[in-house]
């Protein structure tokens, strides 16, 4: 059992949530994560580790309701418990002075921007932040992001905040920079997004990494359920990943894979939702409290 | 021991029939599908054993279990005797009565084999494990006083649960660490209930914890803990029993369209995660209409039946040699058979194709005949040029093997390994090439059996004893 010791809510629908884990704290790095099973009748799912704290023995994951496992996790406070926390998974994020690097984050995919912003501004980077989201209101870590950046850029589609327009468009304008030259790009987001982010930086030949977010069982590389396509070759994201060269990623095989249960997920989250006596999946009212 | 008269006696006593359920009731459910013995005919069958003084059987036996003996007490009706018997030299007696494929270890050498049907020693096993546990009678041994040192376990599959009864029993503190959140291996996530109720599986891991073996689940060791730390912080001696879980999939087109699965991750959808009771449990699986497992071994038959059991219009087996050569045991492909899972011999895929939204819609196919025999003795499968057509189907399971778990000797790369990945061990003793660490199992043979990994591990305890008391490597 692993105690839940603090939650926040970071924007409509985003919790971060604060895990006891001190094996895990004591040992992940930029880039891991974690599975977890809520309960006996879970399912195994995974979660970035957005940050740790070695001395308390806590890690944090930041989580958005979209389906059962999600929004039963955001349901449960600080005092509750979780039943299986396995990590840390995954290779870490390669870090080194690459020079000048650009972290992309859009929407959730900005909390796992942040470790690796943190370790690469450590190693010596001039980091360089763009962090977009729908709308203001699902702007999450944006004070976080600029405590390790040397500088911060913010888009909303919709222009309530920042920069009007998608994150590509800040870094189509960085890359156009010809006197301060980008040295690597590291996209994390919803996959059209990096999909989008290796289409803006292929013709500038600037290495971009993606961390990649397929559906998963175990984790250890025991079922290939993780599988992607990397430069025409098969990967299993759990221990091979999560990222991988953005040029050479598969993108369109990955985003048909996540819709695998597509169906079967909308009959769970509706029959969460019956059993929680809500009307609807997604009944704002409900979730927030 | 017993007289010519007797003995003509006995050989006319039938096999004892194992009752199970009618093939059309048990594709409805994920019950077991034999009833096992009543006392009454685990005592009729007993008596078939004509008691050798030389008993083949016991040479059949990959650990050497006394079978005579143990069968002559089941006859007296010492039921509870019999399981304690087997289990001195089997710490999983009420597995192995299920999964162990008897017919070709005890039962092929049996003597009575050689006129008529050889003794039902496996169901025979089954029927006393079964009886212990059932009627409360399991006992803790007396666990002798700690000698001080304290062995780390890596896996709890049945190579890793083996070693750590073995090792308690000795004395030492043993801590098993297992990735997954239940241990087991692959008797929980892979074997399906309705051949090994995973509810015996956690009775063996109950006793296990009952003697004291300390099991701590989702812990991946090269992980959390590399070997190197392990032994360093606190551990004397490290026994890996990590398995073959790594699924090999073909490398033809389409392999990743949504329907395609490798065994492991269909099978631990439905056993680990109980897929087949979805939504009541979270984890979906695809069911499909009509579905195709690609391989003819043990697990492409477990994954067929599993399939069978989520009701879709048809399941095939397609397999690129013909039936004679089908690596199953004969009992799963009759079950699978009676079942009526369809079997396409003598077929290879050559590629998956899908729709627009990357489903699985279909299976292109080659036949086969057989040529020359290969390498390995059997007769290679040679494609039959134009012989190109289309299977419909909707979910396709590969299960042409496993690789070695890569996660160790990612961190320990002082352990050799073969080039397959598969840790070499010294055969006597399962010492690895690193001091303090042993191997057995699959994660030493590659896809092996319960019975076999269980023998490993019972070497390398003993093996563990004595470095740990003499320090000498
Ligand atoms: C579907 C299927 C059906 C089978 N049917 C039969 C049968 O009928 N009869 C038979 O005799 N054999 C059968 N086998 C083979 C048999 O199950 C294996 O030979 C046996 O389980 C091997 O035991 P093991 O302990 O070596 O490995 P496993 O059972 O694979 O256990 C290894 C364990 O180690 C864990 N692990 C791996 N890496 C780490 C790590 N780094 N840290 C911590 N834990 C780790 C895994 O999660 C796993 O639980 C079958 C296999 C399959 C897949
Ligand atoms: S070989 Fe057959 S008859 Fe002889 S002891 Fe073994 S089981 Fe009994
Ligand atoms: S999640 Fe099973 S292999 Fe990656």
């Amino acid at each position: 059992m692993f105690e839940i010791t603090e939650k926040k809510k970071l924007a409509h629908l985003v919790y971060q949530f604060k895990i006891k884990a001190p094996s895990i704290a004591k040992k992940r790095e930029a880039g891991q994560f974690v599975i977890l099973r809520m309960n006996e009748h879970g399912e195994r799912i995974p979660l970035t580790i957005a940050d740790s704290d070695n001395e308390a023995g806590t890690i944090t994951v930041i989580v958005q309701e979209v389906g059962r496992s999600t929004m039963l996790l955001s349901g449960l406070d600080a005092g509750d418990t979780i039943l299986d926390v396995v990590g840390p998974l995954g290779m870490p994020t390669h870090i080194e002075n690459f020079g000048r690097a650009v972290c992309v984050g859009g929407g959730i995919g900005t909390a796992v921007t942040f470790p690796i912003g943190a370790a690469l501004k450590e190693a010596g980077n001039e980091v360089i932040s763009i962090i977009g989201s729908r709308t203001k209101e699902l702007l999450i870590l944006e004070e976080e992001m600029r405590s390790v950046s040397d500088e911060l850029l913010v888009t909303t589609d919709d222009g309530s905040y920042g920069h009007h327009g998608f994150v590509t468009d800040v870094l189509k304008n960085l890359l156009d920079d010809k006197k301060k030259p980008v040295d690597i790009v590291i996209a994390v987001g919803p996959v059209p997004m990096m999909r989008a982010v290796a289409e803006v930086t292929r013709p500038y030949k600037v290495k971009t990494l993606a961390s990649l977010n397929p559906i998963m069982v175990d984790g250890t590389g025991m079922c290939g359920a993780c599988r992607v396509t990397i430069a025409g070759e098969v990967k299993f994201v759990c221990v091979d990943g999560p990222e991988f060269d953005a040029h050479d990623t598969d993108f369109d095989e990955l985003i048909m894979r996540n819709r695998s249960y597509f169906k079967e997920e909308k009959t769970a989250t509706e029959e969460y939702a019956y059993h929680q006596g809500q009307g609807g999946c997604c009944d704002e009212k409900k979730t927030d409290a | 021991m017993i007289d010519p008269k007797e003995i003509r006696e006995r050989m006319k006593i039938p096999k004892q029939p194992m009752g199970e359920q009618e093939p059309m009731e048990r594709i409805k459910n994920f019950y077991e599908v034999p009833h096992g013995y009543t006392e009454e005919q685990a005592i009729e069958e007993a008596r078939r054993c004509i008691q050798c003084k030389n008993p083949l059987c016991v040479d059949g036996c990959p650990v050497g279990i006394d079978i005579p003996y143990f069968i002559r007490l089941i006859e007296e009706g010492k039921f509870i005797e019999a399981a304690r018997k087997l289990k001195e030299t089997n710490g999983l007696p009420a597995v192995c009565g299920r999964v162990c494929p008897q017919e070709d270890q005890c039962e092929r050498v049996c003597i009575i084999g050689k006129k008529g049907e050889p003794v039902a020693i496996g169901r025979l096993e089954k029927f006393a494990a079964d009886y212990e546990r059932e009627h409360g009678e399991v006992t803790i041994p007396n666990i002798p006083k700690w000698t001080g040192k304290k062995v780390a376990v890596v896996g709890g599959g049945p190579a890793g649960l083996t070693a750590a009864g073995d090792l308690v029993k000795m004395g030492h503190r043993v801590t098993v660490f297992e990735a997954l959140h239940t241990p087991g291996g692959v008797l929980m996530y892979g074997i399906p209930e309705f051949r090994l109720p995973k509810k015996i599986v956690e009775s063996e891991v109950d006793y296990l914890r009952k003697m004291g073996v300390d099991i701590q689940c989702n812990s991946v060791v090269g992980k959390l803990d590399t070997i190197d730390e392990l032994l360093s912080e606190d551990y004397d001696a490290v026994f890996v029993g990590s398995g073959a879980g790594l699924p090999y999939f073909m490398n033809i087109p389409g392999e990743n369209l949504v329907g395609v699965y490798s065994a492991n991750e269909f099978l631990t959808r439905v056993n680990l995660m109980k897929a087949f009771q979805f939504p009541e449990y979270d984890t979906p699986v695809l069911k499909g209409k009509r579905v195709a497992v690609i391989g003819g071994g043990n697990t492409a038959m477990d994954a067929a039946r599993t399939a069978l059991r989520l009701c879709p219009e048809e399941v095939s087996i397609i397999y690129r040699r013909s039936r004679e050569e089908l690596p199953a045991r004969e009992e799963e492909i009759h079950h699978g058979e009676e079942e009526g899972l369809v079997f396409r011999l003598l077929h290879n895929p050559i590629k998956f194709t899908g729709n627009d939204d990357g489903r699985l819609t279909a299976i292109e196919c080659v036949k086969m005949e057989l040529g020359e025999p290969d390498d390995s003795g059997r007769r290679r499968p040679i494609v039959i040029e134009g012989s190109e057509f289309t299977l419909d189907c909707d979910v396709a399971i590969l299960s042409i093997g496993n690789g070695a778990n890569p996660l160790i000797q990612q961190t320990s790369p002082d352990i050799k390994t073969n080039k397959w990945g598969n840790i070499t061990i010294d055969q006597d003793t399962g010492r690895t090439s690193k001091k303090g660490v042993f191997a057995g199992g699959d994660i030493v043979r590659g896809g092996s059996t319960v019975i076999l990994a269980m023998g490993d591990a019972r070497r390398a305890a003993n093996s563990i004893d004595e470095y740990l008391k003499t320090g000498q490597w």
